[in-house]
């Protein structure tokens, strides 16, 4: 079984979020970059399925050389090949255009994207993929099993899980559940050694237009001075809940 | 040019979020000068739109779409679109409604902005707001394409009431094969979830342990609000998946929140960011949350949560 597993570079959890030339860029000095959270879920599940099952396991990023330190670290943990599509990403629609393109020139059984970067959240490049593809998609995906052609996928919906099959090819947008946190590979020396013999590729990007783009970012208004109330004063939090915030 | 709105429905009625999408499709007509169309799935109370301002009320009435799939509802939104001529699609910002912005984008070749908090700063160019970095900053993002489609992110635009007397058409799909089966859907009975929810109770590390969490689901109960945690407690396994709240987790919109021994890690705090009040009790007045809450009690929550609910009940 062919896998890509699609990874986005994106500031580390604890990152302060600052802006530059006049509040249209993101200020990355400073700044430490991970491996998408909702991406690495869904690589170690794919390095599982690879030793249980057998398969190849390939991770594409779509990104500037800064980006290869991401992808080597995919390759510690148990990925075969990685891809950089060289240029830099603006937005989900090209970024989900330069990897379908290098989907046309590979097949691959299983597409798994995180089910959104937690940078700009918006949740798009699977459904983009699965739309250009016409592969099946499942999102929020928490668990997933394949035999042979036939897939079974659990969907975390509002109030619930949703279970269901389809057919490979699939598009999956994981996350936490897909695999425990404690199930994440943390690179040990020889994964790390093993990495540097690993292939590399860049490939040459499309240069695809975007069709969205940040004209200026905010940061939210400084909040007011907490309001304490006393643990014997109870009364009081209700009587702001129910008469200040009307919230009650 | 017009405005489509899905409306999402479950159990032949509408979710609160889908008359928000209304109310923001409405606004949104009025600024463009254009009419707005709502799309309805099987679902007989369209009534209830008209109170919402739609000017049409498209059914699709169709047992292919008894069950969800985000391929068979994407392609027939986008014939509505066709036919309607539409220029913008306003969605929630609900599981489902996500699932849809992305497929539906993928399959009319355009993009998708979710998590708008307003209407569009200007329209030509066409300008949203929306949150990024996880609630940490808002960006101003220019949408380039003919089509544009808009997740409204929940709670943030409210329902503005608006009475229009919508007429009722109802719309044949052609329809495209799927082969994918819902098997089984595992649905937690009587419990609110934290996407509908106007009012979350969520616990940390502070209860000490998964045993203690009945005071926190009393007090929910109390307050009718759903019940959430922080990552630690998720990751140890003391609640579900399902009810962490974070950067990593769910992201909480409600009116209401309130962390109970939560000490208000800035990846929690960026999940919780947009929800409109934060109440937080915790015994350490040195935690985060204090810099983060509108209000806060510094106590013992084994002591402050049972006197809140007694408090809370005899109202």
């Amino acid at each position: 079984m062919n896998i890509l597993v699609c990874i986005s570079n994106v500031p580390d959890t604890t990152s302060k979020i600052n802006f530059v030339e006049n509040d249209s860029k993101f200020d990355s000095n400073g700044v430490q970059y991970i491996i998408n959270p909702n991406d690495e879920f869904g690589l170690t599940k794919a390095v599982w399925m690879k030793e249980s099952n057998g398969a190849n396991v390939t991770v594409l990023t779509v990104g500037e050389l800064s980006a290869e330190t991401i992808l080597r670290k995919c390759l510690a943990i148990g990925a075969d090949k990685a891809i950089r599509i060289d240029c830099e990403a603006s937005d989900a629609y090209s970024v989900a255009r330069e990897i379908e393109a290098h989907c046309q020139t590979i097949n691959y059984d299983l597409i798994i994207c995180g089910r959104e970067s937690i940078d700009y959240n918006g949740g798009l490049v699977p459904g983009l993929l699965a739309g250009f593809l016409d592969y099946n998609f499942v999102t929020n995906c928490v668990s997933l099993e394949i035999n042979n052609t036939n897939a079974t996928c659990a969907r975390e919906i509002s109030g619930g899980t949703e279970i269901s099959e389809c057919e490979i090819p699939l598009v999956i947008g994981s996350q936490k559940g897909l695999v425990e946190e404690s199930d994440l590979i943390i690179p040990n020396m020889r994964g790390i050694m093993m990495a540097r013999q690993k292939p590399l590729e860049v490939v040459q990007a499309k240069n695809i237009n975007a069709k969205i783009k940040d004209k200026k970012f905010h940061k939210p208004e400084a909040k007011s001075e907490v309001k304490l109330v006393k643990p014997d004063e109870l009364d009081k939090l209700i009587d702001y809940l129910e008469n200040e915030a009307k919230v009650i | 040019m017009a405005v489509l709105v899905y409306l999402e429905s479950e159990d032949n009625k509408f979710k609160k979020t889908a008359y928000e999408a209304l109310s923001y499709g409405k606004a949104l007509a009025d600024k463009m000068n254009v009419k707005v169309s709502g799309v309805v799935f099987n679902c007989t109370d369209s009534d209830s739109l008209k109170k919402y301002g739609a000017d049409k009320i498209i059914t699709i009435n169709d047992t292919d779409f008894e069950e969800f799939s985000s391929k068979k509802y994407s392609h027939a939104l986008s014939q509505v679109i066709k036919s309607e001529n539409s220029s913008d699609v306003i969605l929630s910002s609900s599981a489902n409604s996500k699932f849809i912005g992305a497929h539906l984008s993928g399959i009319m070749d355009t993009s998708f902005v979710s998590n708008v908090i307003d209407l569009p700063e200007s329209i030509n160019p066409f300008v949203v707001k929306r949150t990024c970095f996880t609630n940490k900053a808002f960006s101003s993002t220019e949408m380039i394409s003919d089509l544009r489609i808009i997740g409204v992110s929940s709670n943030s635009f409210g329902l503005i009431e608006n009475m229009n007397d919508a007429s009722v058409e109802t719309f044949n799909v052609e329809k495209v094969e799927s082969n994918q089966r819902i098997l089984k859907i595992e649905k937690e009975t009587g419990s609110v979830t934290i996407a509908d929810a106007d009012v979350v109770v969520s616990a940390g590390r502070g209860l000490k342990g998964p045993e203690n969490w009945e005071m926190i689901e009393t007090l929910a109960d109390t307050l009718g609000a759903a019940t959430a945690c922080s990552k630690p407690v998720s990751d140890m396994g003391w609640r579900p998946h399902s009810e962490h709240v974070g950067q990593t987790g769910k992201p909480v919109s409600s009116n209401l929140y309130i962390a109970i021994g939560i000490s208000g890690a800035i990846q929690h705090l960026a999940g919780i960011n947009s929800s409109k009040v934060k109440v937080v009790i915790n015994n350490d007045p040195e935690a985060p949350f204090f810099k983060a809450a509108d209000y806060g009690v510094v106590g013992d929550a084994f002591e402050v949560v049972p006197t809140l609910i007694e408090k809370l009940k005899a109202r």
